[in-house]
């Protein structure tokens, strides 16, 4: 028996995108580049795609870039917006609590010159946007924050931060990659300029990711090659991946809505039953704005690597936060950010539910959450 | 008991892992963990994956991994590197500065291997841990103790490096190998089908590459922010004629021969340093010698004190031959005073002194 709690990190793919994807493979598999029925083929799966992924998100089709993933779309959204903003002295402000896709490149332009305020969050994982007003400055020419937060789940104020990056002249790039699926997003509704997603997050395979572009959103190419997605990111298209994308966005556009549901109501049950039978447990961050799906839970004095370990040989997989950062010696970015203290933030562990989790499911996980917090804690002598 | 998982310490190495195989193959359930003790791409210049002292290298996390797949077995890696700094690599450059030789692997042993690793075992719901020492455990019903035994191939022989071993700790592991001669552990990881059969042995201080201590040292204290300390000082000879100067204290350890640049008729060796005055003192084969020094912080393994002057072997560096010499209890608990039949060379501050009843490990301490 094993049972999934951990798709934040990733998500099975589901039967029509896998069925989508090896149609693909066996049958439409030409370039899409090409001008023969196999290439026309395979540009009208691509194409179909797009229009499903876009109708997703609110957006144009011809506003879409297929990229390899949720990490190239965060690099060509902001590497792209600053290098493509004129002037020298150029600012980015972006926040603690960012994907690494979006910390990596903003260190990046750091070493090429370009000052970056990183702002913090509230103890709710949330950040303030009078922060944002406040942190702009005349050559600031990219906000970077992300929707939802993958550790965390916690959402963030898009559109008034988008309402003040309009007002500024600044373009706004938001890292969806953990709302996409899991909460309604319209990016024409939020008024942001670039949005990044990623396939596998969506119960489509992994290596595939879409950056939305407003029109008349400057960006620089960040790779060099043919003229593939408008001159914006060449390379042959991966259209089995792109085409299974497409069709996780429809059956998501299709469920999402009675699925939240479902899921947060497992979640919050998962967490009632955690916080009524483990003492000095709590849930870390905002519990009323957050992803349906995500909870991130600290239980004092339980070393968090332990507990997943734990889990695993009961036949539970969770995580101690992004799948990225584990194995890492400096606990959780996102936990510090929000203010935990470090022995806090090696306690936490992150459930995140999804499509297979059954209401027995979650008695089970709460069961084995219980036996496993209380063995570590009687063998335990560092907390 | 025997339906108890056992954890093994794989560190992606031709001895763990055949320690992990043959326990799949004695039919015991076996939850392989490697301990991620070192980020070798910490400290500029020391990012390459050196040929000796792989600790932690990417390289031996993908061979312990694979092992574990190929034996069909639960497998983990483990982070310790904030402990492993903490207890191991502090006190190691504490050690340096403070002009004594310390050996990094004995505290590793004692507060991360058969601490913290014991305590994921448990996480794990293991009681037992197995690692690849060359070395044996076995209850003595008389004594009603657990003793520590060399392994049986002496040049692998590890017990110097584990005579700080609790009881509770050597009641809860497993040496596997201290039956066994080295060759016949590459010959079972063949016969076994084992990837890593063939692998180099490891060598010298894990974290340290190519024995480079000086580097490491002075990269590690950079990256700490520890204002660099003066450290040049002068050379002189036992008689205290000043020979020469040198570029930094903790570069030198007793019985050292070479990188002295002083130039003269005999041989000379590195007798004494004082980080204090940052002297390095010299002087011939003969001055090396010594006849009895004190023990402190001794651990008991055999026995449970030392009531009375007792004969051992002593060893005071892991290449040493025991050599005979009486144990003194001193006033202080755990204080021992070593006195040998004959005048040892290079008896080392910092070093551990081990002492032995022919294999059985009576107990050991560290040289004052």
């Amino acid at each position: 028996m094993s049972l999934y709690f951990d798709h934040n990190a990733t998500t099975p793919v589901a039967p029509e995108a896998l069925e989508t994807m090896a149609s693909c493979l066996g049958e439409a598999y030409g370039n899409a580049s090409s001008i023969h029925r196999f290439g026309q083929a395979a540009k009208q799966r691509m194409e179909a795609a797009r229009r499903r992924l876009a109708s997703l998100i609110g957006c144009q089709p011809s506003n879409l870039v297929f990229t390899s993933g949720g990490t190239e779309a965060g690099n060509m959204a902001v590497l792209g917006a600053v290098r493509a903003a004129p002037g020298p002295a150029r600012h980015v402000i972006t926040s603690v609590i960012e994907h690494p896709a979006v910390l990596g490149p903003c260190r990046q332009l750091e070493r090429e010159g370009v000052a970056v305020t990183r702002l913090p969050v509230g103890p709710d994982g949330i950040l303030d946007p009078g922060n944002v007003r406040r942190a702009l400055r005349p050559e600031t020419v990219l906000i970077s924050i992300m929707h939802a937060n993958n550790e965390l789940g916690t959402i963030q104020p898009i559109a008034d931060i988008a309402r003040i990056a309009r007002a500024a002249g600044v373009t706004l790039h938001v890292d969806g990659v953990q709302a996409l699926g899991k909460i309604p997003v319209d990016v024409e509704a939020l008024g942001v300029d670039l949005y990044s997603v990623s396939a596998h997050k969506l119960y489509a395979p992994k290596g595939v990711g879409a950056l939305y572009v407003r029109k008349g959103t400057a960006i620089a190419p960040i790779a060099y090659g043919g003229h593939h997605e408008r001159g914006r990111r060449p390379g042959t298209e991966n259209v089995p991946g792109i085409a299974a994308f497409g069709a996780a966005a429809a059956l998501a556009a299709r469920i999402l809505d009675s699925e939240s549901e479902r899921v947060a109501a497992l979640r919050d049950a998962l967490e009632d039953a955690i916080l009524k039978c483990v003492p000095d447990s709590g849930v870390n961050g905002s519990r009323a704005h957050r992803t349906p799906n995500t909870s991130n839970m600290y239980f004092d004095g339980v070393d968090g690597e332990a507990m997943t370990i734990a889990l695993d040989l009961r036949g539970f997989a969770v995580s101690t936060g992004a799948a990225c950062s584990s194995g890492a010696i400096a606990p959780s970015h996102v936990l510090t950010g929000i203010g935990l203290p470090a022995a806090r933030a090696r306690s936490s562990m992150r459930f995140s539910l999804g499509r297979s989790n059954t209401a027995e499911q979650v008695d089970a996980l709460v069961e084995a959450v219980v036996a496993a917090v209380a063995h570590l804690r009687r063998i335990s002598v560092h907390a | 008991m025997p339906d108890l998982p056992i954890a093994v310490a794989m560190s992606g190495g031709v001895d763990s892992s055949t320690v992990a195989a043959l326990l799949v193959r004695q039919g015991r359930s076996v939850i392989g963990l490697t301990m991620q003790l070192w980020n070798r791409r910490r400290l500029p210049g020391f990012a390459t994956e050196g040929p000796t002292g792989r600790c932690c290298s990417l390289d031996d996390v993908y061979d312990a991994r694979r092992v574990a797949e190929q034996i069909g077995i639960p497998y983990y890696v483990v982070n310790f590197e904030r402990e492993f700094e903490d207890r191991v690599v502090k006190p190691f450059v504490a050690d340096y500065l403070a002009g004594r030789t310390p050996i990094p692997c004995t505290l590793c042993n004692n507060f991360i291997k058969f601490d913290r690793f014991l305590e994921m075992a448990d996480a794990a719901g293991a009681r037992q841990i197995a690692t690849g020492h060359y070395a044996r455990i076995r209850f003595d019903e008389p004594s009603g103790r657990w003793q520590l035994l060399r392994g049986v191939d002496v040049s692998k022989d590890q017990t110097y490096f584990l005579f700080g071993l609790t009881q509770p700790q050597l009641a809860r592991a497993l040496f596997p190998l201290g039956g066994l001669a080295k060759p016949e552990v590459r010959e079972l990881a063949r016969s076994m089908g084992l990837a890593v059969a063939e692998k180099d042995d490891s060598q010298e201080i894990c974290f340290v590459p190519n024995g480079g201590y000086a580097a490491f040292l002075d990269a590690y204290l950079k990256e700490s922010g520890v204002p660099a300390a003066p450290t040049r000082g002068e050379i002189v000879a036992t008689d205290g004629r000043t020979l020469g100067s040198h570029e930094g204290v903790h570069r030198f350890t007793v019985g050292q021969r070479r990188g002295l640049g002083v130039a003269t008729g005999e041989p000379l060796y590195v007798i004494a340093t004082d980080p204090l005055t940052r002297r390095v003192t010299v002087g011939g084969a003969a001055e090396l010698l010594r006849a009895r020094f004190h023990a402190r912080d001794v651990n008991w393994i055999s026995i449970a004190a030392l009531d009375a002057p007792m004969r051992a072997q002593v060893k005071i560096r892991n290449k040493h031959a025991a050599a005979p010499a009486a144990l003194l209890p001193a006033a202080e608990a755990n204080r021992v005073e070593v006195v040998f039949d004959a005048p040892q060379r290079a008896v080392t501050p910092g070093q551990a002194a081990v002492f032995y009843d022919g294999p059985v490990v009576l107990g050991g301490g560290w040289i004052e």
